[in-house]
């Protein structure tokens, strides 16, 4: 194939992956990887060292849109980014290691689990009840802005929600991937952070645990140029459309229609994966 | 004294400025990334892709000094690179403004969190890791 077909066709691959990933929530990579690797036969490395270019253009060009919101809680963010930082890394560094054809299954798994995670009925389970000391002490609760003013948050198990980023930053770090339905779990779930602040905070700290991965990916040359180049405009391009049209769109229906597309890509990549073509 | 106010990151001006940071960094990038896409394709065009299996030599883009010194030569492939470490780096540049932030707060604990999650980062920056 030559370049510049290779160019085009990966510059509307992701495009489409910054749109549908900005309106859905769901990060660029989960588009990226099946195409590259699947559809152009690109080896699997430099499949997550581009995406891991496309989480960081995402996180940073809806997060330009997001930060007037002004909700997100910068405390919780950095003081979790301790965790995922140093997780990413690791993943980062022993994913050369691993047989491609697992981390094809991995990555199918998780695709798998993303798309459950975004078609589920959302329960926010926030509330103002005194929570540890351990928050009390990292100054994680806060406020945020609602119709009757604002409203106070309490945040829940800490240790829990550090642990379980720990593990999303080896899965962001091991497959060039944002995680970000494993994110939700930890703050959601475990530490029982609102919407509100949960979506923007896990934006925030997308960009910067994908950086501290990207580096290491750059260093071993897995970001190259002739893939880098279409999927940096591409997903800003679409990142940055998606953002605007965010604000007066409904997703719900768009959200189950993805739901299906990333569930094939997931079969696709776990039985190629299982049968040893990646 | 009320204590909302001593809240940095309430203030709107910091959001201002923050937003700011990040569209400057995601557009310099871009602006980067095109150009060199322009003279990297206007000289790469019709050569055969080869991606089928990972070498980490073959770009021999992977340090900072080789980017410079194809930037020099106007080198397409080096000024696309050249604009992804730009992209790279705007998430890293938002934890050293909030580093800023947290210090004028006087909050130092956060000042110190931050300083460790920026030294992680950085601490990947050297190229021990992969070895």
């Amino acid at each position: 194939m030559s370049v510049l077909l290779f160019t085009i066709i990966v510059l509307i691959g992701a495009f489409m992956a910054g749109l549908v990933g900005s309106l859905t929530g769901l990060g660029g990579g989960v588009i990226i990887i099946p195409l590259l690797t699947l559809v152009l036969g690109v080896d699997i490395h430099y499949a997550i060292g581009a995406s891991i270019i496309s989480v960081i253009a995402t996180s940073s060009g809806s997060a330009a849109a997001y930060v007037k919101e002004g909700i997100t809680n910068i405390r919780i963010g950095m003081f979790l980014e301790v965790a995922t930082t140093i997780s990413a890394i690791i993943g980062a560094v022993i994913t050369v290691y691993i047989n491609p054809s697992y981390i094809a299954v991995i990555f199918g798994m998780i695709l798998l689990f993303s798309a459950a995670m975004m078609v589920r009925k959302k329960v926010d389970r926030s509330d103002n009840d005194t929570s540890g000391k351990l928050a009390f002490f990292f100054k994680l609760n806060g406020t945020y802005p609602t119709d009757e003013g604002l409203k106070n948050y309490a945040v829940h198990n800490v240790i829990g929600g550090f642990l379980m980023m720990f593990i999303a930053g080896i899965v962001s770090g091991l497959l060039g991937i944002g995680s970000g339905a494993l994110k939700v779990i930890a703050m959601d779930n475990i530490m029982r952070i609102p919407f509100k602040v949960s979506t923007t905070t896990s934006n925030f700290m997308m960009g910067v645990t994908a950086a501290a991965s990207a580096v290491v990916y750059f260093h071993r040359g897995q970001i190259d140029p002739g893939i880098a180049m279409p999927v940096t405009i591409g997903v800003l391009l679409g990142a940055t459309i998606g953002s605007k049209i965010l604000v007066r769109t409904k997703t719900d229906k768009l959200k189950v229609v993805f739901a299906v597309v990333v569930t094939f890509l997931a079969l696709q990549m776990i039985y190629n994966g299982l049968s040893g073509k990646l | 004294m009320n204590k909302e106010s001593k809240n940095f990151f309430a203030d709107k001006d910091i959001q201002v400025i923050l937003g700011a940071l990040l569209r400057a960094g995601v557009i310099s990038s871009m602006v980067v990334v095109f150009i060199g896409a322009v003279i990297y394709l206007l000289g790469n065009h019709s050569a055969q892709i080869d991606y089928a299996k990972f070498d980490s030599g073959k770009s021999g883009l992977s340090s900072m000094t080789a980017i410079f010194t194809g930037l020099k030569r106007f080198d397409g492939a080096s000024i696309v690179q050249f604009g992804t470490i730009l992209l790279i780096f705007t998430p890293v540049a938002r934890v050293v403004f909030s580093i800023f932030s947290f210090l004028i707060e006087r909050d130092y604990l956060y000042v110190l969190i931050g300083l460790i999650v920026l030294s992680i980062i950085l601490y990947s920056l050297s190229d021990k890791l992969v070895g």
